[in-house]
């Protein structure tokens, strides 16, 4: 059966980011300037603007920012079999926020600050997103 | 900051029908709208030099208008990218072409076929491309998602409840009633809103505003020439337009917003009620862009008509009703009239300062605020009559 759903098509500042997540490595820019962490990846840093960066394996931990519980599917098509289904912005440790799912729990389960890990999801041979679920690594 | 006070004015309003299936082009819809708001000025298109107008990929560019209605001399036609935010932006943009010497006389439209066209609550494309990368992959994709997000953070941080919400689309409901023009007229009661089923938590169905095709526009210059014009002047006393931080890298972003229980309404307001002279407690009719339930009270919160986090029992206690101390949405709004993306907020406020508002009409009402954005960025104008 074919993938359906949008899978991320890398661009020359997300590709780390993306080979990370296949490896099952969460891997977040570390600025070379300041030492601040970004997200979304960006070639210039907007704090200092070095365009210097390491990319770090980040701790896969983080707390729930802010959720929605999504119950009506769309398109039904794609999304029908899902709902309802979790997306949360999650405040990683390491200081930025990334937009994920949590998985393992039931979503009326979900409260705000929960602290969440994250997991790993291969969900074709080429492509793996990072999910979130309850509990710290 | 607005530095021109008074000095110019929306001289004409026109709008379609609102509908479900226009059976019509865009064009045709844009077409009818500004002929009649240059009609409802006493002004020929011949006379009429500028258009601006806002789109979002689903629309037609003015230049098609002024070629559709023959207007000669249309010559400073702009097409502003932008969604919601836009609504009063365009107007700005308009007196700003005229106080630089670019034109003298321009419509200002929003048109679109919104429900039988490009849904733009359903229609996202399934692609994850840039920003949508980080969004698309996890079934983050539709605009109700995206602002859920914001709903539930002021939802955390204030412990703003599902009743708050639901006032504000009872409230627009009930003006809808008399209002012939809206296209959700049926009356809606608490109980209504509260048995309305979940879309996307915390959204329920009626705090998701409507789908609509339609046409609004209306008609800009200077004080100066408004005054020879068939209608009385509605006058612009301030404008602004702008938000926070980290805007994104388009109106779904907002990764990196600082905090999503408020939003551009707070970055704007000094602005706004530093130009008009003006302040929240002189309001006596707003229309609040209303999407979605949650982002009115934001709005009131950041354009201080109360403090942070106080929306939800600001809205409550028929505080907002048509008779009550601030009244709101008295067409309906986006969640009851229709959805002509916030450009529907002028009109009515138009009408209601000329006295033209009918079994809606607000009583003396003076001085009116017309807002436009739900996120990161936006617009908003004080007019008076
Ligand atoms: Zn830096």
């Amino acid at each position: 059966m074919t993938y359906a759903k949008p899978l991320p098509e890398p661009d020359p500042d997300s590709a780390p980011f993306w080979a990370g997540t296949r490896e099952h490595r969460l891997m977040l820019q570390k600025c070379g300037g300041c030492g601040r962490f970004r997200f979304p990846s960006q070639r210039l840093c907007p704090h200092c603007h070095s365009p210097e960066a390491e990319w770090v394996q980040a701790s896969g931990n983080g707390t729930v920012f802010s959720w929605i519980v999504v119950r009506h599917p769309v398109p039904r098509e794609v999304y029908g079999q899902d709902v309802p289904y979790v997306v949360a912005l999650i405040a990683l440790d390491e200081g930025v926020r990334m937009p994920s799912n949590i998985v393992g729990c039931a979503p009326e389960d979900v409260t705000p600050g929960m602290a969440v890990t994250v997991q790993f999801d291969d969900v074709t041979p080429d492509v793996t997103l990072p999910r979130f679920k309850p509990g710290r690594a | 900051m607005f530095t021109l006070r008074d000095r110019y004015c929306i001289a004409g309003i026109g709008h379609t029908d609102y509908t479900k299936r226009s059976g019509r082009t865009v064009l045709d819809l844009a077409s009818e709208a500004c002929l009649k708001a240059s009609a409802d000025a006493g002004v020929p298109v011949q006379d009429i030099d500028g258009i601006v107008s806002f789109n979002f990929g689903d629309s037609v560019p003015g230049i098609a208008v002024a070629t559709a209605l023959g207007m000669p001399h249309a010559h400073y036609c702009v097409d502003i990218a932008g969604g919601g935010n836009a609504a009063n932006l365009i107007v700005m943009h308009a007196i700003a072409a005229i106080e630089a010497g670019l034109a003298k006389t321009v419509l200002c439209y929003r048109a679109m076929n919104g429900r039988s066209g490009y849904r733009l609550g359903g229609g996202r494309e399934l692609a994850a491309r840039g920003i949508t990368q980080y969004t698309a992959p996890f079934g983050w994709i539709t605009y109700p998602q995206a602002m859920a997000m914001w709903c539930r953070r002021h939802m955390i941080r204030y412990g703003t409840t599902a009743e708050q919400l639901g006032e504000v689309a009872v409230t627009c409901r009930a003006n809808a009633t008399l209002n012939p023009r809206a296209m959700q007229r049926e009356p809606m009661t608490m109980d209504d809103y509260m048995a309305s089923r979940f879309i996307v938590e915390p959204f329920r169905l009626l705090d998701i505003c409507l789908e609509s095709d339609g046409a609004c526009a209306v008609l800009v210059t200077s004080a100066d020439r408004a005054k020879d014009m068939a209608k009385p002047p509605v006058y612009v006393m301030g404008a602004a337009y702008g938000g926070g931080p980290n805007q994104g890298e388009d109106l779904f972003d907002a990764i990196r917003w600082p905090e999503h229980a408020e939003n551009y309404a707070k970055y704007i307001a000094d602005d706004l009620w530093g130009g008009a002279g003006v302040s929240p407690k002189d309001v006596d009719v707003a229309e609040i862009y209303d999407c979605f339930t949650y982002s009115v009270l934001m709005q009131l919160e950041g354009l201080g008509f109360c403090k942070e986090g106080e929306g939800g029992s600001f809205v409550q206690g028929g505080r907002i009703a048509r008779d009550g101390e601030l009244p709101i949405n008295t067409h309906g709004g986006l969640l009851s009239e229709a959805y002509i993306h916030g450009f529907n907020h002028v009109i009515e406020a138009v009408s209601q300062l000329r006295g033209d508002a009918g079994e809606r009409q607000v009583r003396d009402a003076e001085i009116a605020l017309t807002t436009a954005g739900a996120m990161t960025c936006g617009s908003a104008m004080v007019l008076r009559r």
